[in-house]
């Protein structure tokens, strides 16, 4: 667990901000300039805030009233930037084995070739960093920072660089990462697909401030952070489990607000899979729908409506265990009446699951 | 070989590669110092610094070499006390050669050195930090093989120039022939006799096979830095 408190100041901006990062990848999530890169820096220990308290688990990091400021080197804390930052003069291998040689512990060899295999860094060993693609060296970066085996994983914007499709396959690896190793990941990103896809845990940070933390299903189905999120981004998470194929080529998927058809999924029954559905994707209706084509219909209770400055309205909308965001105009939350309480039906025009939606929507 | 150039004649050649030699090898740590310092620390004075060390380029060798004889000479303040102290004396010795050499040719070392430590990226070094290296292992393992190329350019660009190296050591420690004569002293020495130039086209042409070698190895290793650095294999 990472707990963090700091405030710095800078010419023409202020930094004050407090959040915890529990184990799993918990998304910073802003926009450019907001101070993410503040944060991670003085995470990291290049930059020194001018006050506040860095702890990792039960070590002090930093501390400005007690004057404490563990060096860089002695942090622990691996970082993959946004551009990979490999060492030119060394080839792949030698990248790799960097970190090993100063980690206490170094990893064993079967680590090593885990982390090798689980990055598909294989053919890769005896190149030079010169000779690698952009998603190659995020790769090898990733690599390397884990082989050095830290407490704790910065990645600072670690797709910015690359085209969607090295996202949606660098993506994938790091979803294995995150499933695979029990090390915390703080993942800054202003990507809203990124963060859908990835998080355990989101910190909004606006104008260097915190607006709002908590688990990724319930801040990206909160109206009040979705303007900040970005409305045609905005929408809520619903986690699911693959039950069955059925003949006519659809999936049946059982997901916390209740039962959800897809085309037919690459997953294997019992598989759990992330879906993400846009508020600008649910319907509402006050009467149980019948003879439409949507074949996604959820039993929900209105939460929250929080009507914009344009003619547009955000309704959350509590479907079994988990929420969900609609995007409607002001004018049909006036037609329906809709008020917490309402017993209504979210109708879903459009149901992706997390992972594939990464290439179109950065 | 030897029939080739008289004895005399070899002993200037020889002598003029010891000192260059030496010069090159004791002022090189003191070069990196300063080409780090210049390059990458922040401190008070080191606009000065960097003035000072680019002294010798610009100002009359003659000037330099003077500067040296009232510092080192066997009255000079640090003459006297290396005499006094270690019985160490350098003036008219060819110790005093290497001396002056090295301080001519320390600018041109610093400036090499000094290019190729700015053309390391800082963020490479945060990453070696990241990875739990301290400044001493960051410079060891990034820094210093990244810049290996720029150092053996800057020496051999040394090592060129105090072979050369004229006016600062006639001041300083004279022309004594086998003690101080090197080889620029030696064509000057040839050319003051009349009928000399004969002999003296020899050793001219020995110093410029010295210093074109020189000049080419350190355009090679410069452009193996740029391989280096770009993280390819070429």
């Amino acid at each position: 667990m990472l707990d963090l408190r700091l405030t710095h100041h800078f010419a023409d901006f202020t930094l004050d901000a407090a959040f915890s990062a529990p184990a799993g990848v918990t998304a910073l999530f802003g926009r450019s300039g907001s101070g993410k890169t503040t944060i991670v820096n003085a995470l990291a220990g290049l930059l020194k805030p001018d006050a506040g308290r860095i702890t990792m688990d039960e070590t002090i990091l930093f501390d400005s009233t007690q004057k404490i400021c563990v060096r860089p080197h002695q942090r622990r804390i691996g970082y993959v930037f946004q551009d990979a930052r490999l060492f030119p003069h060394l080839n792949v291998r030698q990248n790799l084995g960097y970190g090993r040689w100063f980690a206490r512990g170094e990893p064993s060899s079967v680590e090593v070739q885990r982390i090798i295999d689980l990055l598909g860094l294989g053919p890769l060993l005896q190149r030079r960093p010169g000779d690698l693609s952009g998603g190659e060296k995020q790769r090898v970066a990733l690599g390397r920072a884990i082989l050095s085996k830290p407490r704790f994983l910065l990645m600072d914007e670690p797709l910015a660089a690359l085209d969607a499709p090295r996202k949606a396959e660098i993506l994938t690896y790091l979803e294995r990462l995150r499933d695979e190793t029990n090390l915390p990941i703080l993942y800054v990103s202003h990507a809203v697909a990124e963060v859908a896809r990835l998080a355990t845990t989101v910190v909004l940070i606006e104008n260097g401030r915190v607006q709002a933390a908590g688990p990724v299903a319930e801040i990206l189905s909160d109206p009040a952070t979705a303007p900040a999120l970005g409305l045609r981004e905005a929408g809520a998470i619903l986690m699911a489990r693959v039950e069955a194929h059925e003949d006519d080529g659809l999936s049946r998927l059982q997901s916390q607000a209740g039962p959800v058809w897809l085309p037919h999924l690459n997953a294997a029954p019992g598989a759990s899979i992330r879906l993400r559905i846009l508020a600008q994707d649910v319907l509402l209706a006050t009467k149980r729908p019948t003879d439409i084509s949507a074949l996604n219909v959820l039993d929900a209770t209105v939460r929250a409506v929080r009507l914009g400055d344009g003619p547009g309205a955000l309704v959350q909308l509590q479907a079994g265990d988990s929420r969900l965001l609609a995007r409607i105009t002001a004018r049909s939350a006036r037609a329906l009446d809709l008020q917490p309480g309402k017993p209504v039906f979210a109708i879903l025009k459009a149901v992706s699951v997390a992972r594939d939606d990464i290439g179109d929507s950065t | 070989m030897t029939d080739w150039l008289s004895p005399e004649e070899w002993q200037a050649v020889a002598l003029s590669l010891k000192v260059a030699l030496w010069a090159t090898l004791l002022s090189l740590p003191f070069g990196l110092l300063t080409a780090h310092a210049l390059a990458r620390w922040q401190f008070p004075g080191k606009a000065l610094l960097n003035g000072v060390v680019h002294l010798p380029l610009i100002m009359p060798p003659v000037v330099t070499g003077y500067l040296l004889l009232m510092a080192f000479g066997r009255r000079g303040p640090i003459g006297t006390l290396l005499e006094d102290w270690f019985g160490i004396v350098i003036a008219f010795r060819w110790t005093g050669a290497v001396l002056a050499a090295a301080v001519m040719a320390f600018p041109l070392m610093v400036r090499a050195m000094r290019l190729a430590i700015e053309a390391v990226d800082p963020k490479l070094e945060q990453a070696a930090s990241s990875l739990g290296a301290n400044r001493f292992w960051i410079f060891v393992t990034v820094t210093l093989p990244l810049i290996l190329p720029g150092i053996l350019a800057g020496a051999v660009l040394a090592f060129a120039k105090a072979t050369g190296e004229f006016g600062a050591t006639i001041t300083f420690v004279s022309n004594i022939p086998g003690q101080t004569q090197t080889l620029p002293l030696a064509i000057y020495s040839i050319l003051q006799i009349p009928g000399g130039e004969a002999q003296a086209f020899r050793l001219v042409g020995v110093a410029i096979a010295v210093s074109m070698g020189a000049l080419l190895l350190s355009e090679w290793l410069a452009r193996a830095v740029a391989r280096r650095i770009g993280g390819r294999d070429a």
